[in-house]
């Protein structure tokens, strides 16, 4: 039943670039976030996110859970790792050939899965761990970044079969349709170690699902969970194009993630002022502001007007450094956090972090619009 | 009841006894042949009329008079512009002003708009003159665009109990900025150009003093101060009382150069290069001699009764450089403490021109479309030259964005906003506000007549003539001004709440909250936006 409304990669794309970019339809839904970070970088186990997430399995309806992991892969850490899904063993081939075009492929192996009741019609999954080719035949004045974005975008515009949906280093995703403890099972999470987890289990209600809908979106080393609409989507999109990011998985978290790569990577700006662009604070309070800071919010808000994420949502994104939670400016989605010793987690219940973490040190809904932002000790 | 339009004795009597009422004014043995094609017929009703010939007082076009033999109000159908002042102003409603329902022999091509024209001109051999905006049944694009709502996956959100944000800043706005933050303290380091701050994305469009009066000058920018926007002086030049209101005015500059001076061009909180309007483009500005009273001679520097004729193009802007001169030395006269608009009208290549534009540093592009009104305008050229302003605002707000500079500059959108879902469905389309004209006179009583050019108009709007103009008390227009502002306010904030925004530059250019209704794919594909359904 299930399996039947499940695109696969390719009719997806077809979808998509099959029409013209004000036509694509966004995908709406509902959602449960968790995250959990270590701040001194202690590893935590898989099977902690997955427990937790498991909690809010209402919050889900089967079409898409998934997970992000940072410290997974110590021993390849100076390599991105390409996490792809292939429809076929052909489309892998395709995307493999384009990727040595331009990195040098270090290791190349299947994601390890076990078989589960539920997972059914799982696409080829398959990790590439690379590094930038010494001489690069094109995009030679672009950046290390740049460069990796470009050929990630490339694989997925071009091989109709393939989509590479993480290529941070040591980090990966590990998403599809299925509920998220599902998902979980299916990946053997319970096998990983990581200093940092987030986790996603989606209730999509207008697309047929498809595995690469699955949240967390990643670019780079960043990863995003969502739970939302948002609803200023379509000036976000078009900001997006002016500074030649394309939308093409009609999902409101796509945008975000490309933001964050906008602001924090390109424009240099904070965590934190990237976060009050997301949610700023209201006219009226920047009025009763000392004046420097006045001026501060004042222009932020009249540069950055398109970039605010208007609506409701929830959102973890995380990346090497740490892990940021926030919520929209007049907290329409739930937010959760709590800390025990050097743990802090962060979901959409409390009943989630207290089924991992049942006596908190402290636990808190943060203000509307008030980013939560964890550093790792470095 | 018909007037016969006789005059000889003879008929009189012969008349008197028939249906036909003696009307006793028209003394002319040639009669022309449009005399008795007019547009409207004045019905009075007898038994309502008790004669106190208030509609005699307020018609500026002599339709009534008061006949001494009959002793009673009489009138001149032919000479009725259909401004219905008589009509709101009778105090026993007696009067209904109709369309003239005489009929010429159908025919879809010779309509009878096109026959009388003929026939005026073939009389008088002159360029028919109009007033207002395009009139004629081109597409409203407005009416094809319908706006979206939240419905379950996002809440709407209640303007009633949430905040609600509409204030805007025009002008140039870097692509990123620098911070230094130290101490959970955020300082500002990019230094920004001047902005407009508007507290609702609305502004009142240029209409000169001169073409419309003092009072309402007075009006406008009382209005604007007080709901904190901004008004525009048109090119008719600033007078001395109303310099108290510059952090409210826009200083506009037109190939006249009438009034412009430095104190002028100091005394706004921005500058607008007028280059072209939408009920005219391509031609200058016209401001016939009748309407040039002291107070109008003083403000645009030229000889009480002289036509302010406006040459078609600036005589220093033959080319795109040329302009960024204008707009540079404009900057330099004003030490760069304010914005610098240019203004044109929506024609074929706006999208071209309006990038030319940005890139010769104007702060802000103002386009005007070919539904905005106009005090005098050639009839032939206000009905068919320039396009669409929804069209053109679609085009413009895509180039500018393709070519990376939208920030660089603030979109206005002028030309036949006529409500507050206009003002969303212009802003979700892409612009930051929109400057309103037509709607402002409306306001305050104007009928849309289209005389503006006769200098007569009965609404005390479009006239300097004392006693007309003093129909126009202007704390009473601002108070209509300010009403009118306010209400649509509260109804975009209603319109954004439903869309599940709280803030205006979340739906500036989000054509995602437009849908289209019996547009064809062409249109879609300018437009940028999903018919309805998808
Ligand atoms: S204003 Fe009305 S009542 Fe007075 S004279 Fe005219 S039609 Fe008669
Ligand atoms: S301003 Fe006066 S003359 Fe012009 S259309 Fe309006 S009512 Fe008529």
């Amino acid at each position: 039943m299930l399996g039947s409304r499940v695109f696969s990669i390719r009719e997806y794309k077809e979808k998509v670039f099959g029409q013209k970019d004000y036509m694509r339809e966004k995908d709406i839904s509902g959602c449960g976030l968790f995250g959990v970070i270590n701040k001194e970088k202690k590893l935590i186990s898989g099977s902690v996110p997955v427990t937790a997430i498991a909690v809010q399995h209402d919050r889900g309806n089967g079409l898409g859970g998934g997970f992000a992991a940072y410290g997974i892969y110590p021993e390849l850490s100076d390599k991105y790792a390409l996490h792809l899904m292939c429809d076929d063993k052909d489309a892998l081939s395709c995307a493999e050939e384009l990727i040595k075009k331009y990195f040098d492929v270090h290791l190349s192996e299947p994601i390890p899965t076990r078989s589960t009741v539920n997972i059914i019609n799982a696409p080829v999954l398959w990790r590439i761990f690379v590094t930038i080719k010494e001489n690069r035949s094109t995009w030679s004045n672009l950046d290390d970044y740049d460069y990796v974005v470009a050929v990630v975008m490339l694989v997925n515009k071009q091989i109709p079969g393939a989509y590479i949906f993480s290529s941070g280093k040591n980090m990966g995703a590990f998403k599809g349709v299925g509920f998220p403890e599902e998902i979980g099972e299916f990946f053997k999470l319970d096998e990983y170690k990581a200093y940092i987890w987030t986790a996603h289990n989606r209730f999509p209600t207008n697309t047929p699902g498809w595995w690469g809908g699955a949240h967390p979106f990643c670019l780079l080393d960043w990863s995003i969970v969502h739970n939302g609409e948002i609803s200023s989507y379509g000036i976000n999109k078009r900001y997006l194009a002016e500074h030649n990011y394309e939308c093409t998985l009609m999902t409101d978290t796509e945008v975000v993630a490309y933001l964050l790569d906008l602001f924090i990577r390109k424009h240099g700006l904070s965590k934190k002022m990237t976060c009050k662009i997301f949610a700023p604070p209201f006219w009226d309070e920047i009025d009763r502001m000392e004046e420097e800071e006045k001026q501060a919010y004042t222009a932020l808000r009249m540069v950055y007007g398109s970039g605010m994420l208007n609506g409701p949502f929830a959102i973890l994104f995380a990346n090497h450094e740490g892990l940021v939670g926030l919520n929209d400016r007049i907290k329409l989605r739930p937010l959760i956090v709590a800390e025990k010793d050097h743990d802090v987690f962060m979901a959409s219940e409390d009943c989630s972090i207290r089924s991992v973490c049942p006596d908190p040190d402290k636990l808190w809904a943060p203000k509307a619009g008030e980013p939560v932002i964890i550093e790792l000790k470095p | 009841m018909l007037d016969c339009g006789l005059v000889k004795s003879k008929c009189r009597k012969k008349f008197l006894k028939s249906k036909y009422i003696y009307t006793g004014v028209r003394a002319l043995l040639y009669q022309s042949i449009v005399q008795n094609y007019h547009d409207f017929v004045v019905e009075r009703n007898l038994d309502l009329c008790i004669n106190c010939r208030v509609c005699e007082r307020q018609c500026s076009y002599l339709v009534h008079y008061w006949d001494e033999n009959r002793q009673r109000v009489m009138h001149d159908s032919s000479k009725c512009v259909g401004c219905h002042r008589c009509e709101a102003l009778c105090p026993t409603g007696a009067i209904v002003i109709k369309r003239n329902p005489s009929q010429f022999r159908e025919n879809s091509h010779w309509k009878p708009w096109f026959l009388k024209n003929v026939y005026k001109q073939a009389e008088q051999g002159g360029v028919l003159l109009s007033g207002m905006g395009n009139p004629q049944p081109y597409p409203i694009y407005w009416d094809h665009l319908l706006l979206d709502a939240s419905q379950v996956t996002n809440p709407s959100i209640d303007p009633l109990r949430e905040p609600m944000e509409l204030r805007t800043y025009l002008g140039s706005k870097p692509d990123a900025l620098e911070f230094v933050e130290r101490d959970n303290k955020v300082n500002l380091k990019t230094k920004l150009s001047p902005q407009i701050k508007l507290n609702y994305p609305i502004m009142f469009s240029a209409m000169s003093y001169g073409s419309i009066n003092f009072n309402l000058h007075i009006a406008m920018a009382k209005a604007a101060t007080e709901l904190g926007i901004v008004y525009n002086t048109g090119e008719g030049g600033l007078h001395p009382d109303l310099y108290k209101y510059g952090p409210n005015t826009i200083i506009q500059v037109a190939s006249g150069r009438f009034g412009v001076h430095k104190d002028y061009l100091n005394a706004g909180c921005g500058i607008e290069i007028k280059i072209g309007q939408g009920a005219k483009p391509g031609i200058g500005g016209h401001l016939p001699g009748e309407k040039v009273d002291a107070g109008v001679s003083l403000t645009r520097m030229i000889p009480i009764g002289s036509d302010a004729l406006s040459p078609a193009p600036h005589h220093d802007i033959y080319s795109i450089e040329d302009l960024r001169q204008l707009i540079y030395a404009l900057k330099e006269a004003t030490e760069y403490r304010v914005p610098v608009s240019v203004k044109i009208a929506a024609v074929h290549n706006a999208a071209a021109i309006a990038s030319g534009i940005v890139r010769a540093g104007a702060d802000i592009v103002a386009i005007d479309g070919f539904r905005g009104g106009t005090g005098a305008a050639p009839t032939m050229i206000r009905d068919n030259v320039g396009i669409p302003a929804e069209l053109a605002l679609a085009a413009i707000d895509q180039r500018l964005r393709d070519e990376g500079v939208r920030n660089k500059a603030s979109i206005v959108i002028a030309g036949g906003i006529r409500c507050s879902a206009d003002v969303v469905k212009a802003i979700a389309l892409g612009a930051d506000a929109v400057y309103i004209g037509s709607a402002v006179l409306v306001a305050v009583g104007c009928t849309m007549c289209q005389r503006c050019y006769t200098g007569k108009c009965p609404w005390g709007i479009a006239t300097n003539v004392p006693a007309l103009a003093r129909r126009q008390n202007p704390e009473i227009a601002k108070r209509k001004l300010v009403n009118l502002v306010r209400s649509w306010g509260h109804e975009i904030e209603e319109m954004l709440g439903g869309m599940g925004l709280n803030s205006i530059e979340s739906l500036r250019g989000n054509r995602e909250k437009l849908r289209a209704v019996g547009l064809s794919e062409i249109e879609l594909d300018i437009l940028k936006i999903k018919p309805a359904g998808r």
